[in-house]
């Protein structure tokens, strides 16, 4: 089974909390997490909704392996429609959260309508109920878990929350538990404090007992985790470096965005990469780098813990942020780094320190800060309205940017906009790097090809976590292929983002794909739940989620215009490296993916594609 | 040859695979709730911390039982609490020094760590090393051998 079987349903509106059996249909046709909720949003919600409307709803919700020993085994993931981009939005996170409302007895909760003020929901095990939040409101994430913790007397309380930026509109807010975990992208959190919902504290001491097979699961999860140890990725290069293991191999091949995807390569990659935070500083000769960390029931452990220098100027006298935190993991270095041409890797440090401390996305925050650099630069945008002189590679311009938009103040407003809304307010759209509203992440795809269909398709807008095709065309998983051409990639990108929908309703973590492929998760799904979960049924199921967020979209008015990218990036050559004289073949991609994916040339499911897949 | 549990806290990475291994092992469950290991995770230093019982030779938690319902493994030197015997009075947790022997609300006994029978789940399930099961009497061999590989002995050419 591994389903708890029942799910929470909160009316925020008239203030209820009511248990409902899980769907085991639903069940067996999504798996759980992503698949699972966005089945329930889809069917739940209309398409056309305003994201900030009290008609939106906002699910978080669990897969059947969170909770158990399977290696990553405690995600979740919040489902909702995308405030930043109005299109659907499941952002996934670790932590310890995820596992402690399974333990609670809860596969998710679904938040539907609006709070006439400022609340909590409160979880011990089979009780939940909505708190006064009145006394929250206006705390940062850092304030409000010790807070709920203390007024309950109980510090094994986990707790996934907002912080300013979200209470003041940032529309790319995100949750965070567990103090520095995020569902980041997507503007999640601000969906969750649109409904004056602040803080979801969960105490579950039930636990998970209800495995299928136990002996074969433990049996399969053993297995499952020598592979991720075995492998050099998993077992040596994310435990060490983390992701950031990638800065310079990705600055190597030409594809690091830099200076608002101006430039492929960055001069300063190497002061912001894994070997920096490794090497003891000039100032304390302390490494930037703590140790690393695992999230609930992971044996990989690629987590960041860093602390800054206390000399920096970012904290200089300030001693609430020299403890150890949430450090850089690739996408927030680049996002905050390259993207700005900042290099100073403490002010990096200090404004990701900043985004776990009041919610908000760091890849968003720092590409909206590129274009912002790039409209200084270009003259649009004056110092006297943005309070400082914010060329690239002013790494002072970020930190107080970071500042501004944490609470909302000052151009901190406009920042948390999001680039699409900013750079059409002041003339040139054409400046966001970004797709379906959601700023990229941190790849050039003149530079990894199949990256730019990825991006350009994906059903959250901009991102690398819907068809990491950067695996196979950069790092050879499972195979090699060449980054700089589009031949076969429109293949590569449909096989990745099925399978990768399988992992996301799971309840593991994506990471572990650099290791397994569903034939790794498949034995402990169906040792877990049901021998029904096997191997072409998952990619059936990964094929399903996938057509069913698309179809989603489509409803709320996304066709295949939207499945596009900025101008940049299939105009301008990239000017150095291995890419160099290229830009994105998407164009050549386009057609056959989706072909491939049986839609028409709108990019509608075909009525054949619908029955074959039962959407 | 009796072991010990030897924790090297420096290794734990925080992932709670010992506390599901532990709460599998006696209760069939994944519950870190139900676990006898606890990971203590020090925020503000990135610290990770695993603690357990140390099985006390003059076991406090032993002597203050007034039933009887702790007793010595002779094979693995455990302190075992015996369910059928414990009444659930507490005076155990309370005589216990370092924390580690606690109430079970579900089944109104106390529980402690009784080393598995001498294969203990957690040091099996722990990723890193952090956690391992040695010879009793030489807890200290790792920590020594690290000192000792700093003694600069080679012969210089």
């Amino acid at each position: 089974m591994a389903w708890a079987g029942k799910i929470l349903r909160v009316d925020l509106g008239k203030g209820t909390c009511t248990s409902e059996p899980l769907n085991m249909k639903w069940a067996r046709d999504y798996i759980g997490q992503r698949g699972l909720a966005t089945k329930y949003f889809t069917e739940e919600v209309d398409p056309k909704v305003d994201p900030l409307s009290p008609q939106n709803k906002i699910i978080w919700a669990t897969g059947p392996l969170t909770g158990t020993m399977a290696s990553t085994g405690g995600r979740y993931s919040v489902i909702t429609k995308g405030a930043l981009t109005g299109a659907v939005a499941c952002s996934n996170s670790g932590g310890y959260w995820g596992a402690e409302l399974k333990m609670a007895g809860w596969d998710m909760i679904v938040f539907e309508g609006k709070s006439p003020k400022p609340v909590y929901l409160y979880i011990e095990n089979d009780n939940a109920k909505l708190l006064d939040a009145d006394w929250l409101w206006g705390k940062s994430v850092w304030d409000t878990e010790p807070a709920i913790k203390a007024k309950h007397q109980d510090p094994q309380i986990r707790v996934s929350c907002i912080g300013r930026a979200a209470e003041a509109g940032c529309l790319y807010a995100a949750v965070i538990n567990d103090l520095h975990r995020a569902a980041g992208r997507s503007g999640v959190g601000t969906v969750m404090g649109s409904k004056n919902l602040k803080a979801i504290a969960v105490r579950g001491t039930k636990g998970v007992g209800n495995i299928r097979d136990p002996k074969g699961f433990m049996k399969a999860t053993t297995e499952a985790k020598k592979v991720l140890a075995d492998n050099a990725v998993t077992g040596q290069g994310l435990p060490k470096f983390g992701t950031q293991v990638l800065m310079n191999v990705i600055n190597e091949i030409g594809a690091l965005p830099t200076r608002n995807h101006r430039d492929v390569q960055f001069e300063g990659a190497k002061d912001i990469s894994a070997e920096a935070m490794h090497q003891p500083r000039k100032t304390d000769g302390k490494p930037n780098l703590v140790t690393n960390q695992a999230c609930f029931g992971c044996t990989i452990a690629c987590g960041r813990i860093s602390k800054i220098d206390e000399t920096h100027y970012t904290v200089q006298n300030r001693p609430e942020y020299w403890g150890a935190s949430g450090g850089l993991e690739y996408e927030a270095a680049w996002a905050l780094g390259a993207a700005n041409g900042v290099k100073d890797l403490e002010a990096l440090t200090y404004a990701n320190f900043v985004c776990n401390e009041d919610g908000f996305d760091p890849i968003s925050f720092g590409a909206t800060v590129g274009a912002v650099m790039e409209l200084y630069e270009m003259g649009v945008l004056k110092k006297e309205q943005l309070g400082i002189e914010a060329p690239f590679g002013s790494a002072k311009a970020l930190t107080y940017f970071a500042e501004l938009t944490a609470k909302g103040e000052g151009f901190g407003k406009e920042i948390g906009l999001g680039s699409k809304r900013l750079t059409a307010k002041y003339g040139h759209p054409d400046l966001s790097m970004s797709v379906k509203g959601q700023e990229f992440p941190a790849y050039d795809s003149r530079g990894i090809q199949g990256m730019g269909l990825a991006y350009a398709t994906s059903n959250r807008g901009a991102c690398h976590l819907r068809g990491y095709t950067v695996a196979s065309e950069v790092l050879g998983i499972p195979v090699k292929t060449d980054p700089l051409v589009t031949e076969g990639k429109a293949g590569l990108v449909k096989a990745f983002q099925d399978a990768t929908a399988v992992f996301d309703s799971a309840g593991v973590c994506l990471f572990t794909s650099f290791a397994w492929t569903l034939a790794n998760v498949q034995p402990q799904l169906a040792t877990a739940c049901t021998d029904e979960f096997t191997l072409e049924e998952l990619n059936l199921i990964g094929e399903r989620i996938w057509n069913m967020e698309r179809d989603f979209n489509n409803r709320a008015g996304f066709s295949s215009e939207d499945d596009t990218l900025p101008k940049r990036l299939l105009t301008e050559p990239a000017k150095t490296g291995p890419a160099k004289g290229l830009t994105n073949g998407l164009d050549k991609m386009l057609p056959e993916y989706y072909q491939l994916r049986g839609w028409d040339e709108k990019g509608h499911l075909k009525p054949e594609t619908r029955a074959r897949l039962g959407l | 040859m009796q072991k010990s549990l030897y924790i090297n806290a420096d290794k734990c990475t925080g992932c709670l695979q010992c506390e599901m291994a532990c709460s599998y092992e006696n209760y069939g469950v994944f519950n870190p709730a139900k676990s006898r290991i606890k990971i203590f995770d020090f925020d503000h230093t990135g610290r990770k911390v695993p603690y357990t019982c140390t099985q006390c030779d003059e076991a406090w938690c032993l002597h203050a039982c007034p039933v009887e319902a702790i007793k010595v493994d002779a094979a693995t030197g455990a302190k075992v609490v015996l369910d059928d015997v414990c009444v659930g009075c507490k005076v155990c947790t309370i005589a216990c020094p370092f924390g580690t022997i606690n109430y079970v609300q579900d089944t109104g006994k106390v529980q402690k760590c009784d080393l598995c029978g001498g294969d203990p789940a957690c040091a099996a399930a722990c990723p890193t090393g952090a956690i391992t099961y040695v010879d009793a009497d030489w807890t200290g061999l790792e920590r020594m051998k690290q000192w000792a590989a700093k003694v600069d002995n080679q012969p210089r050419a």
